[in-house]
């Protein structure tokens, strides 16, 4: 079931959480919306489960008005960052609860609550208590009990925050594996770029109230609409500059920039992702910039170098390959020079 | 001295860590002197004149007289109704501090200590300024022919009042730490209030609410003063167990009005078995929450 969110906006007193928004989450997709703290990712989280009102605007499950519902009419499962199982039932009674207080048949209850189970991988310990399980198996029950109404969405706040990474990996992998395998529209909130990314069809970027961007992992951090989109995503150097005639100019660095034609020079900030920098031992005319190189860590499949544009006095950050390094012989004091592959430009009030 | 080749803190070491046993045993005597003059003395002084003439005169004391019998009585009525009211009450206004931002939030939390520092005679003289015969409503409750004062439902709302801290200070902050993530939970899952009331909230609360019960049942059984200005003590009517023990006192009956006071007595030690008994609950329930947890995701 899709959701429309139109023009909502919730104040909390003077703050402003959210700020005439609306969005459209497609029907059977994974939707992330991820943003710093603050931005309003979990307020509008809350306000389409119906356990807040907004102070304007509509929410719309499958184009029925569902604003003024109280979120049992809504059909809505809800999975909160810190679990909140109730502490005092056990692993059963946790997931039956909602069919419980629909007042179903006990042995139809039973079996939905062991199929959960199985779904989830938790066969066996229904007895449980909350307490004596792990925080990746509590997780899981909060899961099984959101599911056991049969929901038309689902709805989870940061599921995985209060789990170590290791657990968080693997039940990143298990809930986009469960989506495949139901297909239920979800819509999940993290500040975790690499978790959305993993996980989502879909991700929204929001800042302080407002959607800065949405559309799927490659279109975002491929082409960022905002400065704060491209800085949001992963790691990013900015430069100060100005852009005149098709191309930027970076101090003594001038670099082709055709989509800005015009003659008129403005400043601009230069945004440029650590990976589409390469190094190179020779200068490539003016479109290249001497640096020493600080610090080199090998890590994963990239190697990231630091380097200092002695000319700006400016720390770079390039990853760049292991072979890479080798055929340069990089090490901490050498010097190379810095070519940009592909950059970004945002100019102050509008972006291109 | 110690052989240097022990690892055992000299004892230089030691006293930088605890006080010298001199401090600790003076402290320690102390303290035992303090409650055992104090409190234990007191108390196995009252069993002892209780039983000065012998178990069937106590008995008697206790049973054997038609107004101290009444008086155990009304106790046993007044103090349960105050209690139930203060638990209705008690929750409510934990769930109103707890689970809500309203302006005079503060306000209403300082209120509700303000039977602590009121002087319950203070309280009983409030009340009778308000439904006393001469009082704010005396006329209109006496056209109606409605009695408070000097009945028993003068004694259960100002036994009510005095006690009422007790119950919502022990609920408040143990409502605090749970957070209301549970209860938005359940009603995620579709439960409306009641439900979300009687199936999430009552049972992780029940040990402090059940504490708070038996404090404010203790401090309702002795309570005096403001019984005592409202009551009009009217002997066979009026008087609570309190008010009886000093009615017999003045009447230099002391075996009767020992008799009684040991029965409050016996009273305040009940409530501390069950108080103590109570720890242990939470602490099973703090253990079994502590126990270790399953390897894996």
């Amino acid at each position: 079931m899709s959701i429309t969110v139109n023009h909502i906006t919730k104040r909390f007193g003077k703050f402003v959480a959210l700020d005439d928004v609306s969005l459209e989450v497609p029907n059977g997709q994974l939707t992330a919306l991820l943003g710093p703290s603050g931005s309003g990712k979990t307020t509008l989280l809350r306000i389409i489960a119906g356990l807040e009102s907004p102070d304007t605007g509509t929410i719309k499950h499958h184009d029925e008005d569902v604003t003024d519902r109280s979120p049992k009419d809504r059909n809505v499962g809800f999975v909160f960052q810190h679990y909140a199982l109730f502490r005092h039932m056990s692993v059963f009674d946790n997931v039956a609860f909602g069919m419980q207080i629909r007042r179903l048949p006990k042995d139809q209850i039973r079996d939905r609550v062991m199929e959960l189970l199985r779904l989830v991988r938790l066969e066996g310990l229904e007895r449980r208590r909350p307490a004596q399980l792990s925080g990746g198996q509590r997780q899981r029950v909060a899961l099984a009990r959101a599911l056991a109404v049969q929901p038309k969405v689902l709805l989870l706040d940061e599921p995985f925050g209060a789990l170590d990474a290791k657990v968080r990996q693997e039940l990143r992998q298990w809930l986009r594996r469960l989506h495949d395998e139901i297909h239920l529209t979800s819509v999940f909130v993290t500040h975790d770029q690499e978790e959305a990314f993993e996980v989502a069809d879909r991700v929204v970027v929001m800042r302080a109230g407002r959607i800065e961007q949405e559309g799927s992992p490659q279109e975002v951090f491929e082409q960022p609409a905002t400065p704060f989109v491209m800085d949001f995503l992963g790691q990013v150097n900015v430069f100060h500059g100005r852009v005149e005639g098709g191309r930027a100019m970076i101090g003594n660095l001038v670099l082709a920039y055709p989509e800005y034609a015009a003659a008129e020079s403005r400043p601009a900030a230069v945004y440029v992702r650590p990976h589409e920098l390469e190094l190179a031992e020779s200068p490539d005319g003016t479109s290249s910039v001497r640096a020493r190189v600080l610090h080199i860590n090998p890590t994963g499949a990239m190697t990231r170098v630091q380097l200092l544009a002695e000319e700006f006095d400016f720390m770079i950050h390039v990853d760049t390959n292991h072979e890479r390094c080798s055929e340069l012989q990089l090490k901490p004091g050498s010097h190379v020079y810095i070519v940009p592959k592909r950059l970004r430009v945002f100019l102050p009030d509008y972006s291109i | 001295m110690q052989p240097e080749n022990r690892l055992v803190p000299t004892t230089r070491h030691r006293h930088a860590q605890s006080d010298p046993p001199l401090v600790k045993w003076t402290l320690i005597l102390l303290a035992i002197l303090v409650v055992g003059l104090l409190v234990i003395v007191p108390l196995v002084n009252v069993f002892y004149l209780a039983f000065a003439d012998g178990p069937v005169a106590y008995w008697n004391n206790l049973f054997g007289d038609a107004e101290t019998r009444h008086a155990i009585y009304l106790t046993l009525i007044v103090a349960p109704v105050a209690v139930l009211l203060n638990i209705v009450f008690g929750v409510l206004a934990a769930w109103l501090i707890t689970r809500f931002q309203f302006p005079g939030r503060i306000l209403l939390t300082t209120l509700i200590d303000l039977p602590f520092a009121v002087s319950p005679v203070v309280v009983g003289l409030c009340f009778m300024l308000l439904f006393g015969l001469q009082g704010y409503f005396g006329l209109w409750l006496r056209e109606h022919h409605i009695k408070i004062v000097f009945a028993w439902p003068a004694l259960v709302l100002v036994t009510a009042f005095v006690t009422f801290p007790f119950v919502a200070r022990e609920l408040v902050p143990v409502m605090e730490a749970l957070g209301p993530d549970e209860e938005i939970a359940a009603v995620s899952l579709g439960a409306n209030g009641w439900q979300v009331f009687w199936r999430v909230t009552v049972p992780n609360i029940k040990w402090g609410l059940l504490y708070g019960i038996i404090l404010c049942n203790a401090r309702a059984m002795g309570e005096f003063g403001a019984v005592h200005v409202v009551s009009g003590h009217i002997s066979g009517q009026t008087d609570t167990m309190p008010l009886r023990v000093e009615k017999l006192f003045q009447e230099y009956k002391n075996p009767a009005s020992f008799a009684l006071a040991s029965l409050l007595t016996s009273l305040a030690l009940v409530t501390l078995f069950i108080k103590i008994w109570l720890q242990r609950q939470t602490q099973h329930d703090l253990a079994e929450a502590a126990k270790p947890i399953d390897e894996g995701v």
